[in-house]
């Protein structure tokens, strides 16, 4: 549980801390014309942005508790560590890739310049899809090499993981194929832009979440 | 960090203005019909559990008398009584409910700012709901294994339902995570993002300050409860062995090997002491803002009490294992978590005093909603109290898994803030309904339901010192307990089975008053915060007509000196009090 | 001005309430009085503040209570009043933790010079192991457990051969001796409680944990499963017998030791036939049963449920109640059995008679007895067939007057009353559910189609 706690005490410091700040030089019963004239808004940034900040803080949650159960039913004596395939390496690259290019594709689409966002969206998707059929693979490889589920801790939790973090990447892939029918069927460019600034966020949370995943998997 | 300068948003809120009857009362994506629907559905859900609950304290006061309860379904009641009442109606009441109806009211917003996905989330959580009712009607029938849900009993022969049964319950809470995650999401943005100009942080009422802390810790706290469950569901299904440990069941050794029991503990109680500030905080926000209105004075301690919640929200993750002392995890772990657990008790007693301090020199007005925000500070102080006694890790050696907890946590999370809740809807009703409601009836259903529920729990902690365990069907002869404490159990039934009666008057008042109550008018309680300074009462949809308010002063601005009436609205500039005689003294 | 009268008067009804209060914790019998002392302390310090904060709150109620023209004070707030409040609650937190720590601590730390013991739980029984002449335990694994060794001992592990293993709820302790009990559960979470000696542990399948006490006193004391384990939760009950060290010691002698009980000699058939020759008069050639002498068929039942029933008619658990006429008349036969060979010859006898099912003779609604018989399959079995390690008799096939007039005496306490009759305790919990002789007969009629 101390990778849970470490995880949340971060974010719960974050959240307490700004929120002292924003309340501690306030003396709200004097009726202050400053206090009068500010927006009722407390980030400068889109709605949607902060519920996707929101929304990582509560994935950031999930997965750390996974790792906090992974670290302590390690500990039991039946842990029988599983060999990765190859594979997840190559995966691994595809989702380095899909970051990298949704990065590119972001700096276009800030720019306007909406002729590089259609192919840079494109191969991003297509980067996330290989990543995802990659890792199916990789689960038949092991099943094939007789790495049951039901027969050891460290096979159920590389399932479990695996799963978890896919389906993650699945619901983004929602969110991606929205914004590439935009951009292919011309629609305002604002709302892209501000989707496809918000996935690439969400894709870099998710690379950095299988890195930290895929790393433990594999030292252990 | 500043505040943004530009300052109407609207534009950022989708508007789907309510054509037919199914668009304005059933897929309504108005936050004020959502709650209601989230209201109404947590509240007939909760009659459920209440009745589940009469039936088997008939069993506890009238040992084997009844027919029609045996060991069996009295521990599938018993489990199935404690989920309700903690997750389906407390929760969802006070965050969909109280946090969908109060959030965009009092921040003066238009609504929720993702007004679809708050419709999603009342509807995702009726699926929850009809999954968990549907568990009792599966063949082994609902899980009997607690509201706790331990591995490996919940899972293994010799509890009831270990089949269809604790699969549905599992599938329901993790469909009820997504519908409060969907809520959550929306609250914790409309707080930060869609208050209405002048509307700072520490100008919000201590309602929102409750239900949105609430709501981060129920964002942050939901996804252990949600792990656990998706891990037990694997073990169950398809005979993995995160918590199953090599064992037998039902004579026979089983497959299951080297996983840890404890492990699952840790990550439900990781929810589930967070789980109890989710719906203690917006009590504490909600009956702040009670007493303040119905004592005609600003709240004492405003900051104190703002930062006390921080400090609660922030402190509730780290007490999580002393619901564990004796569970068999490491011994010394006792002597951090009895510390951190001590520790909490300093901002939740600050809060209780200023709660206390804010009726000092008050005008206090003695109506239903205060009659129930004083119970509460009564109920809950001695549920506080007697948390002392369990957080304290030696005392809880005899008392832990005594009908004590019972009693304390009864106290503390169950008759408090469900008096916050009535409380609530009491002062609210002529807001939502346009009218009021009987106040003869409301009196006599807080006076029944308060001296009820005390009559009940008190002796019930005394049953707990005795050594009488929970979640027992019957306690037989035993050498430890004199035969008067079942007759203690006996009056304990009875005054439960009047508490429940009761609340037939509160049914009824509430459905009655919707056409037979006076009008109630704006804004009857005098009150200073924006949701009762809207246009329409009931609001209409969108809450302000064409202009939201602007907000100058903070929400209790009652008794200024110098002011001509004893409240100020927020929305009154500085520039603009009317001046009347002077009352500075007046005691 | 009622609501500060109701909170005056309940303040003041909760504090006689707990100086009256029969109902409060038992006769300390162990050392942990110093918890009592921490509960004291607490106790004073929130009584305190549960008085001082409700009789405030009751005279600012009335005090401040709306009159015509009254207006309340504005008061942001008062830091002086706020830094005091938080400084005396700190002080009275650490008042009641301080303490509270100091005999953690004693808890967590056993005495060096504690004997040990192990209970081991398992749905809805206590058993119990001793460490023998070795003073140490020998390993045990669950998949070493069978119905002939309950414990899951290592039978290949010398440490263990001289393990005194007890099959039965009750223990015995010395008085005066600090005692270390090891808890190990078989199957699911259970609690080792003991209301008199205050502490209590809860036992984990897959590892081991332990609490420690020094019974003070001499006496029986209930031991009870605290963590809720199944459907018989609350039947789970063992006891504690603390004893002067010398009859403990004769106790101990008296157990066998885990090598003993896996060197027992097979019941011999052939001399159980003499045996046998007294029962055959009621019980029939071939263990058939004769209702017209009130003896149930016995040929089929299970050889260690036979064995129990003996040994309790002989020493008096079963066959002692003044209303059980024809448990009284059992009782003298089984002590014609003087030894446990002779049991086990008799039983061994019994044995080889042929299994045919008893005739019905009762009528019921069946399907209302399939639904009454949910709660029984727990223990004897979905098909009635009995479970060995649940320690429930086999029901299917056998005498169904039988069935009833036992059920009927569980209910009414005329069998399972006595003191150290565990299991019948346990099934006098479960005969008391079922309320009237018309679903006992249903139930019994259902039991007669498995």
């Amino acid at each position: 549980m101390y990778i849970t706690l470490i995880f949340l005490g971060v974010i719960m410091a974050t959240i307490i801390g700004w929120l002292l700040r924003q309340t501690l030089n306030s003396q709200p019963w004097v009726s202050e014309a400053a206090d009068d004239a500010v927006s009722g808004t407390s980030m400068d940034t889109s709605t949607k942005a902060v519920a996707l900040m929101t929304f990582l803080a509560v994935a950031t949650s999930v997965f750390g508790l996974f790792i906090s159960a992974y670290t302590i039913r390690m500990e039991g004596p039946d842990w029988r560590p599983l060999a990765e395939p190859t594979l997840l390496w190559a995966n691994s690259a595809m989702l380095v890739l899909a970051s990298i290019v949704y990065h590119w594709t972001r700096n276009a689409a800030v720019k306007g310049n909406m002729e590089q966002v259609k192919p840079g969206l494109t191969v991003a998707g297509a980067l996330t899809i290989l990543f995802l059929l990659g890792q199916i693979v990789a689960w038949r490889q092991l099943i094939a090499a007789g790495y049951y589920v039901g027969l050891n801790p460290a096979n159920a939790f590389f399932y479990l993981l695996t799963a978890v973090h896919g389906l993650h990447m699945l619901g983004g892939l929602w969110v991606w194929a929205k914004s590439t029918i935009n951009v292919w069927t011309g629609a305002d460019s604002d709302s892209v832009r501000l989707s496809i600034e918000l996935c690439t966020v969400y894709w870099h949370f998710l690379l950095l979440v299988w890195v930290v995943l895929f790393g433990m998997l594999l030292s252990t | 960090m500043a505040y943004v300068s530009i300052a109407d948003r609207d534009h950022e809120i989708e508007h789907h203005d309510p054509q037919t009857f199914i668009t304005k009362y059933v897929y309504s994506q108005d936050h004020k019909v959502i709650a209601i629907q989230y209201g109404g559905l947590a509240i007939l859900i909760g009659l459920v559990g209440m009745i589940l609950s009469s039936i088997f304290r008939l069993q506890l006061g009238f040992p084997d008398t009844f027919a029609f309860i045996n060991p069996e379904n009295y521990l599938q009641f018993v489990s199935t009584h404690g989920m309700i009442m903690v997750i389906y109606l407390l929760t969802a009441l006070f965050l969909g409910g109280f946090g969908n109806y109060l959030i965009p009211l009092q921040l003066g917003s238009r609504d929720m700012v993702f007004p679809f996905m708050n419709m999603l989330s009342v509807w995702v959580y009726a699926l929850s709901v009809l999954i968990l009712i549907a568990s009792f009607f599966v063949p082994g029938g609902a899980t009997g294994a607690g509201w706790t849900l331990y591995p490996p009993q919940a899972i293994s022969p010799g509890t009831p339902g270990v089949d269809m049964g604790i699969i549905l319950m599992l599938v329901s809470l993790a469909v009820f995570i997504v519908a409060f995650t969907m809520g959550g999401l929306n609250y914790v943005t409309t707080v930060l993002q869609a208050r209405c100009r002048g509307m700072t942080l520490m100008r919000m009422p201590l309602s929102v300050w409750g239900i949105f802390m609430a709501t981060i810790l129920g964002l942050l706290a939901f996804p252990a409860l949600l792990v656990s469950a998706i891990m037990m569901l694997l073990d169950k299904t398809i005979g993995t062995s995160f918590f199953m440990p090599a064992m037998m069941a039902a004579g026979e050794v089983t497959d299951y090997g080297g996983g840890s029991p404890v492990l699952f503990q840790h990550l439900f109680w990781f929810f589930g002491h967070p789980e109890v500030y989710i719906v203690a905080l917006p009590a504490f926000g909600i009956v702040s803002d009670l007493l303040s209105v119905h004592a005609r004075k600003n709240i004492f301690g405003y900051r104190m009490m703002v930062w006390a919640i921080l400090a609660i929200g922030g402190l509730s993750f780290i007490v999580w294992a002393h619901h564990m002392y004796v569970s068999g995890m490491n011994p010394y772990f006792g002597f951090f978590f009895a510390t951190t657990t001590l520790i909490i008790a300093v901002p939740t007693a600050l809060k209780v005093y200023n709660w206390v301090l804010t009726l000092w020199q008050g005008n206090i007005h003695l109506r239903t909603p205060m009659l129930f925000a004083i119970g509460f500070i009564f109920t809950f102080t001695h549920g506080g109290l007697t948390g002392l006694f369990l957080g304290n890790v030696t005392i809880d050696l005899p008392l832990s898994d005594t009908y004590f907890v019972v009693a304390h946590f009864h106290m503390v999370m169950g008759v408090s803030p469900v008096l916050v809740v009535f409380g609530a809807i009491y002062h609210w009703y002529p807001k939502m309904t346009g009218r009021m409601y009987n106040e003869t009836l409301g009196k006599w259903h807080f006076w029944l339901t308060f001296l009820g529920t005390y009559s009940l729990y008190l002796p019930m902690h005394y049953i707990g010192f005795l050594g009488v365990p929970r979640r027992y069907f019957a306690m037989g002869n035993t050498d430890f307990m004199p035969d008067s404490a079942i007759t203690l159990n006996t009056s304990m039934t009875i005054s439960a089975l009047i508490i429940a009666a009761t609340q037939s008057i509160f049914l009824y008042n509430i459905i009655v008053s919707l056409k037979k109550g006076k009008p109630a008018g704006g804004n009857p309680w005098k009150a200073t915060s924006l949701e009762w300074m809207t246009p329409d009462t009931p609001p209409k949809h969108g809450n302000w007509g064409h202009e939201l308010p602007v907000v100058h002063r903070w929400a209790y601005d009652y008794a200024v000196p110098g002011a001509a009436e004893d409240y100020t609205p927020q929305t009154v500039p500085a520039s603009e009090v009317p001046v009347g005689r002077d009352h500075g003294v007046d005691h | 001005m009622p609501l500060a009268i109701a909170l005056i008067l309940l303040v003041i009804g909760s504090v006689v309430f707990h100086f009256l209060s029969p109902w409060y914790f038992t006769p300390l019998a162990s050392n942990w009085g110093q918890i009592d002392d921490t509960i004291d302390i607490t106790f004073v310090v929130c009584g305190i503040v549960f008085v001082a904060v409700n009789l405030f709150m009751a005279y600012a109620v009335v005090k401040y209570r709306a009159k015509a023209g009254s207006r309340a004070t504005y008061d942001p707030e008062n830091k002086k009043l706020e830094t005091i409040l938080t400084v005396v609650t700190t002080v009275g937190v650490a008042a009641m933790l301080t303490p509270g720590l100091f005999v953690w601590g004693e808890f967590v730390n056993v005495p060096d010079d504690a004997i040990e013991i192990e209970a081991v739980g398992q749905q809805w029984h206590w058993t119990y192991r001793l460490p023998g002449k070795d003073g140490q335990f020998g390993n045990v694994d669950p998949r070493h457990m069978t119905n002939d060794n309950p414990f899951g001992m290592d039978p290949d592990d010398p440490l263990g051969q001289d393990d005194v293993v007890i099959y039965n709820p009750e223990v015995h302790l010395p008085v005066n001796v600090p005692v270390k009990v090891n808890l190990r559960s078989k199957d699911v979470l259970h609690d080792f409680a003991v209301a008199q000696f205050r502490v209590k542990m809860d036992l984990v399948p897959g590892m081991e944990t332990y609490l420690w006490f020094e019974p003070t006193v001499t006496g029986t004391y209930e031991v009870l499963c605290e963590e809720l384990c199944g459907i018989a939760h609350h039947t789970m009950r063992g006891a504690v017998v603390v004893d002067e060290q010398a009859d403990f010691d004769a106790w101990v002698a008296k157990q066998a030791t885990f090598a003993e009980t896996q060197n027992t000699v097979a019941g011999n058939a052939a001399l159980g036939a003499a045996q046998y020759a007294v029962c055959a008069a009621c019980h029939g050639q071939q263990g058939e049963g004769l209702q017209a002498l009130n003896a149930p068929k016995i040929a089929g039942q299970d050889p260690w449920y036979l064995k129990r029933q003996l040994q309790n008619y002989k020493t008096g658990l079963r066959g002692t109640h003044d209303d059980d006429i024809f448990g009284k008349q059992m009782a003298p036969m089984a002590a014609t059995l003087f030894n446990d060979a002779a049991i086990d010859n008799v039983v061994a006898h019994i044995q080889t008679f042929p299994d045919n099912p008893s005739p019905a003779t009762i009528d019921g609604d069946v399907v209302n007895g399939q639904r009454l018989y949910n709660t029984c399959a727990y223990c004897h079995g979905k098909e009635a067939q009995g479970i060995q390690a649940i320690n429930a008799p086999r029901m299917a096939g056998m005498t169904d007057w039988y069935l009833a007039s036992q059920l009927k005496n569980f209910r009414a306490g005329v069998r399972g009353e006595h003191p150290q009759d565990f299991y019948g305790k346990q099934m006098g919990f479960m005969g008391r559910t079922v309320h009237d002789d018309q679903k006992v007969n249903d139930l019994v009629a259902y039991i007669n189609t498995l």
